[in-house]
């Protein structure tokens, strides 16, 4: 059947079987390869999007029931080519990944977190992350990036909103 | 970071079919018939591969042991031996399709006797896993080395124990997985996998009967976590086949279930009956280890396993005689692979319950113990009874550093205050060697027809035209960072901004030798073959300057990319000058020199290269590195739950390259210790059936399990290594579980019981305290 999929700001018409998962619609009719695949049980966390906002495990859901949500993955995070964003630049600093595989769903689940909470404790973070399971680096260093972030975010200049 | 990575499963070829597998119901089982014709009736479905079919064509997988009828394949053949073992393949166009045509081959049973347990397995009459083999002893050595006899007569104290190590594992995130597809005009199989397998294109290409030069790994495909397990030779002997025989691109994926009961990769399930002799003051004189290891159905990783600890056998500590006995057993249960620390995480615990045991005994310290038996500073290098010869350390002082930081007595104080507030608290000790860079010659020394002295790793400088610094890889990551530390070093060496220096990793027909990144090696062989090749590449460009600065080379100075002459530092060659000559302008050149700024190193072991002597003593290891564990845990007595509220780890891995990958290692490990000691286990019902088979029953640490856990650091830098660095991928783990399982019983301890198995599981250590307070009341 054909769905409509809003995913990273564009419009996707797609083909796909009634019992396609989101994670495998993403991942081999778009080629969106930046979203893994861990467990297919929905514990590991390593396929998680957001999906208006919120974060996911796209291996739970299956693409048909994405349809009119807006979806965001790994791919639509840096705010452009050869660039990194804020959350992103942090977890290089903090050295918060070693294999990679978890990271994106890691960085997605940060930019949920921190959209809501911009100043979390480090109760709230480990809570936020503890769906995502990493089995390199005992999350302290994931942890320290999520709270850098934020400290960068609060710091960094925003654009003046200007009254129509 | 950004989604750009480029795992095994993201490479994508046109016209790839997928697998999936049949498996075995049976714990033991012969196959009586496989009826392929309503899975291939599917639409969609190309082919039903059966374990005869690729017995026929490819030869067996190698297992480096002497046991000719322990034959192992990707798919049983004729019998299978645990349950969750592949018994046929099935190729559809996607993977939907092949689960759909799996669920429609039908395979006809006959159950079989089957064993589980590992001392029953080695009792008479138990049924052989391997019929032919006849019994199920895989490895059955006993080593001494010193007068062990004497020493433990001559003991006034002798105590014996048993503990456990239970079966789990380090479970990546990724599962295995492998795409092969096969040129035949070309005569090429080009693979790209999840791996970190030594040997991996050699061992392919010996199963698939041809050339290795036929076989090209792609080396620069991103792994999903590793931690030893992603070996993968069945899987890809497998996938290479259906490649070859249908010409088609073929794509692997274990899902879940497939990956934990049939991916081989399950870690040691060990048994070790410890005995200690000691004098009154908890100095040990001799130590008795039996490890009884529960291999599962085939060899794998797991004999080899029991031989890697022989190289720290007594741990930190002065111990001057020991006997050890290691036997590996069949069982039906699931194939073993290598787990981070190849078997000494396990031999760590049983040694430092063994200083707990005499502390206990003699009613001391178990800190004061430890101190006492420690091998001093002023003692290294220090041969141990096993002719592995500790290169450096200073352990006293990292323990004092760490008791320092953690503010030990405060500690104890905050244990009392627990206790008073009617929890149970206990303090957790472990110390422990790393010992980092091997040769492999534990193979050699079990197995005597194995004669390998040689376990290389290599690297490869390129400076281009445009004099842009390329250096190589020859093997898969799976997280260490090795761009990291070849860019460190190269730019270390030649004094430029690692930035400047581009990583990458040539496919394997274009690599060097070398032996991917196992047994904490990286740092160590890696970071050495970089050394050397820059510094080749140093040495020739000083070369090429004074030949054309017309200087004897003694005075010309080499400094970040320039060279200039020593008597006159204006008179200087630039970087891109020396790259024009070295390129472009031969008749500059020194004679005999070759043109363009090509350099490898091929680094052989520090300290590696001969054989173990007759009675069993060889140099494993160039590196050993320390860590000392220091935690400080409560336990509901109610609820059974341990709850980590201190963590202090003191390590010295020599010198460190980049501390936050060091870092990075130690966390993880320690995280990894966790899960073994508290949660994770490959667990069995009494049907043969795996019980824990998702990530709902085998249960991974998640950030609210490990707690903030505080490194203290120290140098006592390598003599053997080019900067004095030391291995450390597999720190934290090493002594972790033994940290934890002492600090649980130190909790238990007023209660009067303790715990000898791993892992302690809340609801059996929630029963036993309710039991211990019944029979106290």
């Amino acid at each position: 059947m054909s769905i409509d999929l809003m995913v990273n700001g564009k419009r996707c018409r797609v083909e796909t079987e009634a019992r396609t998962t989101l994670l495998d619609c993403l991942r081999d009719a778009l080629g969106l390869t930046g979203t893994h695949m861990g467990c297919e049980h929905g514990v590991c966390g390593v396929c998680t999007v957001l999906l208006d906002g919120v974060p996911i495990r796209s291996c739970l859901m299956f693409a048909v029931q994405a349809d009119g949500y807006d979806i965001t993955t790994i791919e639509g995070l840096a705010p452009g080519p050869g660039e990194l964003s804020i959350i992103q630049d942090a977890f290089c600093e903090t050295h918060g990944m070693q294999c990679g595989y978890c990271t994106p769903a890691m960085i997605l689940t940060a930019n949920a977190l921190l959209a809501n909470n911009p100043e979390p404790s480090r109760e709230e973070i480990v809570e936020a992350i503890s769906g995502n399971i990493c089995r390199c680096t005992g999350y302290m260093q994931i942890v320290e990036a999520i709270a850098l972030a934020a400290e960068r975010l609060r710091g960094a200049n925003r654009p003046v909103e200007v009254a129509q | 970071m950004v989604g750009q990575g480029r795992f095994a499963a993201d490479v994508s070829l046109p016209n790839t079919k997928h697998i999936a597998f049949v498996t075995s119901p049976y714990p033991a089982a012969r196959i009586v018939a496989i009826d392929k014709t309503s899975a291939l009736a599917l639409s969609g479905t190309h082919y039903v591969l059966d374990g005869r079919e690729l017995a026929d064509a490819t030869l067996p997988l190698v297992s480096g042991l002497d046991t000719p009828n322990v034959v192992r394949r990707s798919l049983a053949v004729g019998a299978a031996r645990y349950s969750g073992e592949w018994v046929a393949a099935v190729v559809a166009d996607t993977r939907a399709l092949a689960e759909d045509a799996a669920e429609l081959v039908q395979i006809d049973y006959e159950p079989l006797p089957y064993v589980l347990d590992a001392e029953t397995a080695l009792s008479a009459g138990a049924p052989p896993v391997h019929a032919a083999h006849e019994s199920n002893v895989l490895l059955d050595r006993t080593f001494v080395w010193g007068d062990v006899e004497r020493d433990f007569a001559e003991s006034p104290h002798r105590l014996a124990f048993r503990v456990k190590w239970g079966r789990s594992s380090t479970v990546p995130l990724e599962t295995f997985t492998v795409t092969a597809s096969f040129d035949p005009w070309r005569d090429i199989l080009d693979v790209w996998a999840s791996i970190q397998m030594p040997k991996f294109p050699d061992q392919i290409a010996v199963a698939l009967k041809l050339q290795a030069s036929s076989v090209r790994v792609h080396h620069d495909v991103d792994v999903g976590g590793s931690y030893g397990v992603k070996r993968g030779i069945k899987h890809a002997v497998l996938a290479g086949y259906l490649a070859k025989r249908l010409a088609v691109p073929i794509r692997l994926v274990e899902d879940r279930l497939e990956n934990m009961r049939g991916g081989d990769a399950h870690g040691p399930e060990r048994l070790f009956d410890v005995e200690i002799a000691f004098d009154g003051s908890g100095v040990i004189r001799s130590m008795k280890m039996q490890a009884l290891d529960n291999v599962g159905a085939y060899a794998g990783r797991a004999p080899f396993q029991l031989g890697k600890p022989i190289g720290a056998i007594v741990g930190p500590y002065r111990i001057g005689s020991v006997q050890y006995r290691a036997i590996a057993v069949t069982t039906n249960k699931t194939v073993q692979d290598a787990v981070r620390g190849f078997g000494q995480a396990p031999t760590n615990y049983a040694i430092e319950r063994a200083i707990e045991e005499v502390a206990a005994r003699l009613s001391l310290d178990p800190l004061d113990v430890r101190r006492r038996n420690f091998i001093r500073a002023e003692q290294f290098p220090y041969t141990i009874p096993t002719g592995s010869s500790y290169d450096s350390g200073d352990y006293h002082a990292v323990v004092e550093k760490t008791l320092v930081r953690g503010d030990y007595v405060a500690l104890l104080a905050e244990r009392e205050k627990w206790r008073a507030e009617g929890l149970l608290a206990g303090i957790g000790i472990a110390a422990c060697l790393e010992p980092s860079g091997g040769n492999a010659v534990f193979e050699t020394l079990l197995n005597p027809q194995t004669t390998t002295t040689t376990w290389m790793e290599s690297c490869r400088i390129i400076v281009d035209t445009t004099g842009g610094i390329t250096a190589t890889i020859h093997t898969n990551s799976s997280g260490q960072g090795h761009e990291t530390l070849v860019a460190t070093v190269v730019g270390e060496v030649l004094e430029v901004d690692p930035d400047r220096v581009r990583v990458v990793r040539p496919d394997s027909l274009s690599s060097l030798p070398g032996n991917s990144p196992v047994g904490s090696r990286m740092a160590i062989m890696l970071g050495g073959a970089a050394f050397h090749a820059a510094q080749k590449l140093k040495t020739k460009l000083i070369g090429i300057a004074a030949h054309d600065l017309g200087i004897p080379v003694d005075r010309a100075v080499y400094r970040a990319g320039e060279v200039n002459d020593r008597t006159d530092a204006k008179r200087l060659r630039t970087w891109n000058e020396l790259v024009a000559i070295a390129h472009r302008h031969f008749h500059r050149l020194p004679p005999d020199t070759e043109p363009g700024l090509a350099v490898s190193h091929i680094l052989q072991v520090p300290t590696g290269g001969t054989l173990p002597t007759p009675d069993g003593r060889v140099n494993m290891y160039p590196c050993f590195a320390f860590e000392f564990h220091l935690l400080l845990l409560t336990i509901d007595p109610e609820l059974g739950k341990p709850e980590i509220r201190r963590y202090l780890v003191g390590h010295d891995c020599g010198t460190v390259i980049n501390p936050k990958i060091v870092r990075g290692m130690t966390l993880g490990g320690i995280a990894h210790g966790i899960g073994a000691a508290l949660l994770e286990e490959f667990a069995y019902n009494d049907e043969g059936q795996l019980i824990a088979q998702s990530l709902m029953d085998y249960l991974l640490p998640s950030s609210h399990e490990v707690p903030p856990v505080e490194i203290v650091g120290h140098v006592t830098p390598s003599p053997h290594t080019v900067l004095g660095q030391k291995g450390s991928g597999e720190s934290g783990y090493l002594g972790a579980p033994a940290a934890i399982a002492n600090g649980v019983n130190d909790a238990l301890r007023p209660l009067g019981i303790k715990v000898d198995n791993l892992p302690i599981r809340i609801a059996a250590l929630a029963d036993m305290i309710a039991a211990a307070r019944q029979t106290s009341a």
